[in-house]
């Protein structure tokens, strides 16, 4: 600092641009330095690291070998390696037998839960509290059934998947009028009884002539009780929870239209042998949503 | 005889367009060539209503393009600011996507709106408007074509940023970040840029100045980039010429790398290096004080130019890109770091011995805040670059963050200034109407981007750390959803950054208009070139 001129010393360079001067000041020291300094390391981190491209032949490697390619392989050899032991366990216990072996309950945890956070959250919800249409996992009323075998057989093959020749192929829910199975006003009447059953407010006289609908056409899939049947995948029309919703407009819509939702088969692949998800994933993640609270 | 020239070429362009129209095979592409034939329609009456009438004196700086310059920088300016809260809302309430615009107030569709409207149509005219005005003074020249040319560029640039805009909204765009527009208006970019550079430098060739004034190397290097950024970025081949689709001629990694070798140098060479032009003159001129350092810009100058235009792979860490790229990409951003600092020392050190008028002159107070932003957004970039930096900071909010600072502190600010600077002088004003008001400006606007910045941050690192968290065995432990779930309240307090920011604009639009309606008249607009 001792060496810089003071501001008297320092001259401007003569020039003038419209009333726009300009001094004479040296580069300040520090700043020079510190430029020299971020090409010095630049030029020795171009030698350690992958840097210079060398015509038709790659790149200079660089004299640390790195390699972020490499690096990720290693990690994920590093993890691959140490849950080596407890995903051949996974594989050879069966479902049932996991949620009694604390270690397999990390596991599935912590392995099946970030299935279901990448796969399944999507239509699930990352809490798997469900969407329209996409059933809630963490309650006790299941669709097609909510042991960990079925769990597994159906986050195996899906429901209704058109890929998966082992998918299960619940019934579908026909679409009433367009099919000219029903009368609009005889859905209107079928309306007001289901609502009547599920404790909602409803149209007596329509639902007394809806019951009549509804012991013809409905109780071979949601059985004579209304409460359905998992083998059809039918859900139970007596309790508050509904799939696309219990209000006159969806109800309508859902009989009207029919409904027939799907969810992919995850063994299945693309090619021959190929699987979306691993067993141990599969197995992992079925343990897991079986594990959120509603398992049977 | 000029004159019928261009009536003849307008008469055709019209028809041109007309057919073109008719064979439109998508409505973006329709919509902007109806757009075109319109504009050149209005060119045509416009000629030839004016064919005949006395010239203006080729004494006098070439000021009226200017003044348009400054109404639509400060026009497009407020558009993209509420543009940019109307999206930053939506990203905090989706319902916001509002279902009645049938997908064109879809954030998808806002976004590249507000991202040119506040480069291209915003920086953009404050670009062209403050070279026209910095070259012709400090090259005591008339503009190079007069106001033919000058005024080609102003509404040339106008006609991009209507076209970009209603295609946008109408689904027309090439996915190439900050160069969506599609095929034909690129062409027409190509033409206005061309036109631009001639301005340009054909004014600095007739200058009477025997040397080449600082501002005027950042505004060149600027203009002569972005152009071969623009060409070599765009390179398409037409699905038909009568639709706007195209295909691109790189694929792959080198498209990816084509794509951020020019988004990153749209950020060094548009907002960066032309900025830097701007700087160099108004605020010196402000300040009543000489430059700090002749030598300082010129090593600063070619150091930066030299290496910004390598910095771009530090975009594409940890991709499909070779690891040699990628090293370069960070070593070239990092030794950039003190040449962008070379700007900042030589803006702020030209106030030594004037420091007393950031007390007094809140105009001042905008410019150092400007230059401050710079350099903080230019050490956080390199920073940013940083490999293990980057594998955290990517893709997250933190990079929204680092780009605003940038943007709202740096280029907006800078441009603030130089509007105030400007009004009063180019409509021969006795000073700006209020500058209470300013300082009003100065304060929403600095809390704005305090408020935008912070959030970013605290946003970007939480999701960063989210998105790696792993367990003991190696898996994952958030799902995208937490992140974003996590994210909301800060996503508010960005919007209401982004509303301070907006009220500023507004607040200076007014005062703007208020010195040219309200202020008394001290001095003919028109300014004579000196002779010698």
């Amino acid at each position: 600092m001792s060496k810089k001129p003071t501001k008297k010393e320092i001259q401007t360079t003569g020039h003038s641009w419209d009333g726009i001067e300009e001094l004479n000041t040296p580069l300040p020291r520090w700043w020079l330095w510190t430029f020299y300094a971020c090409i010095v390391w630049g030029v020795a981190y171009s030698i350690a690291m992958p840097a210079w491209p060398i015509f038709a032949s790659g790149a200079t490697p660089g004299l640390l070998g790195s390699s972020t390619r490499a690096d990720v392989d290693k990690e994920i050899a590093k993890f691959a390696e140490m849950n080596k032991a407890i995903e051949e366990k996974l594989v050879a216990t069966e479902l049932t037998e996991i949620s009694s072996d604390p270690e397999l309950v990390t596991y599935v945890n912590n392995a099946g839960g970030a299935v279901f956070r990448t796969w399944c959250a999507q239509c699930h919800g990352s809490g798997a509290g469900g969407n329209k249409g996409f059933p809630s996992l963490i309650d006790s009323d299941w669709l097609h059934g909510g042991t960990i075998d079925q769990i597994y057989l159906d986050v195996q093959h899906g429901i209704r998947d058109p890929l998966d020749p082992d998918t299960n192929a619940a019934a579908q829910m026909p679409a009433h009028l367009d099919d000219e199975l029903l009368e609009p006003a005889q859905i209107d009447e079928v309306v007001q009884y289901v609502r009547q059953i599920s404790g909602q407010d409803a149209d007596a006289e329509l639902a007394t002539a809806g019951a009549e609908v509804f012991a013809e056409w409905c109780v071979s899939c949601h059985g004579e009780d209304a409460k359905g049947m998992q083998e059809m995948g039918a859900p139970n029309l007596t309790d508050a929870i509904w799939l696309y919703g219990g209000d006159v407009d969806t109800l309508t819509t859902t009989i009207r239209h029919g409904r027939a939702g799907v969810m992919p088969s995850w063994s299945y692949g693309t090619t021959e042998g190929t699987s979306r998800l691993s067993e141990v994933q599969i197995r992992a993640v079925s343990a897991y949503v079986h594990s959120l609270g509603g398992g049977e | 005889m000029w004159d019928y020239i261009k009536l003849i070429a307008l008469g055709l362009a019209a028809a041109l367009a007309a057919y073109a129209a008719s064979q439109a095979r998508d409505l973006p592409y329709m919509v902007n060539m109806i757009e075109a034939m319109l504009a050149a329609v209005i060119a045509f009456i416009w000629i030839l209503r004016t064919m005949g009438d006395p010239k203006p004196s080729k004494n006098e700086y070439c000021d009226g393009v200017i003044r348009a310059g400054v109404i639509a920088t400060t026009f497009w300016g407020v558009v993209g600011f509420l543009v940019a809260v109307i999206i930053a809302f939506q990203l905090a309430f989706p319902q916001l996507n509002l279902e009645f615009g049938n997908g064109m107030l879809n954030f998808g569709r806002l976004r590249p709106l507000h991202t040119s409207a506040v480069i291209f149509a915003f920086g953009g005219n404050a670009l062209i408007a403050s070279a026209f005005y910095v070259v012709q003074r400090t090259s005591a020249a008339r503009l190079f074509g007069g106001n033919s040319l000058g005024w080609f560029v102003f509404w040339g640039w106008q006609l991009i940023i209507v076209m970009a805009a209603s295609s946008y909204l109408l689904g027309g765009s090439q996915g190439r970040e900050y160069a969506e527009m599609n095929w034909h208006i690129d062409l027409w970019i190509t033409v206005v840029w061309v036109a631009y550079l001639l301005a340009f430098l054909g004014t600095i060739f007739k200058r009477k100045e025997p040397h080449i004034y600082v501002a005027n190397w950042f505004y060149l290097s600027f203009i002569v980039t972005i152009a071969m950024l623009h060409l070599v970025n765009n390179l398409a081949i037409p699905v038909s010429i009568f639709g706007s689709k195209s295909v691109q001629v790189m694929s792959g990694v080198q498209d990816a790398m084509t794509q951020w070798w020019y988004g990153h140098n749209a950020v060094g060479f548009f907002l960066t290096a032309g900025f830097l032009g701007m700087m160099y003159y108004f605020v010196p001129k402000q300040a009543e004080r000489p430059v700090y350092s002749y030598k300082l810009s010129i090593v600063h100058f070619w150091a930066l130019i030299f290496l910004y235009i390598w910095a771009g792979p530090h975009h594409l860490h940890y991709t499909a890109l070779p690891d040699w790229a990628s090293t370069l990409g960070m070593v070239m951003s990092v030794i950039l770091w003190m040449p962008s600092w070379g700007g900042m020392i030589n803006g702020l050190m030209t106030l030594s011995g004037a420091w007393d008028k950031l007390r007094t002159d809140p105009v001042i107070r905008m410019m150092v805040v400007s230059i401050g932003f710079y350099g903080m957004s230019t050490f956080e970039g390199p920073m940013m670059s940083i490999k293990a930096v980057n594998s955290l900071s990517h893709y997250t909010d933190w990079t929204i963050g680092h780009v605003h600072s940038g943007a709202l502190g740096w280029n907006g600010m800078i441009t603030f200034g130089m509007l105030y600077f400007l009004t009063p002088r180019l409509w021969g004003r006795s000073g700006l109407y209020s500058l209470k008001l300013v300082s009003w400006h100065f304060w929403l606007a600095t809390i704005g981007i305090v408020l935008y910045a912070s959030s970013m941050w605290v946003t970007g690192i939480m999701e960063g750390l989210m998105w790696r968290e792993v367990d003991a065995q190696g898996f994952l432990v958030n799902a995208f959803a937490d992140t974003v779930a996590a994210k909301m309240p800060m996503y508010v307090v960005r919007g209401c950054g982004g509303v301070l920011y907006l009220t500023g604009g507004i607040i200076m639009a007014y005062n703007l208009w208020a010195t040219v309606a309200k202020q008394p008249k001290t001095a003919e607009a028109s300014v004579a070139v000196p002779a010698e």
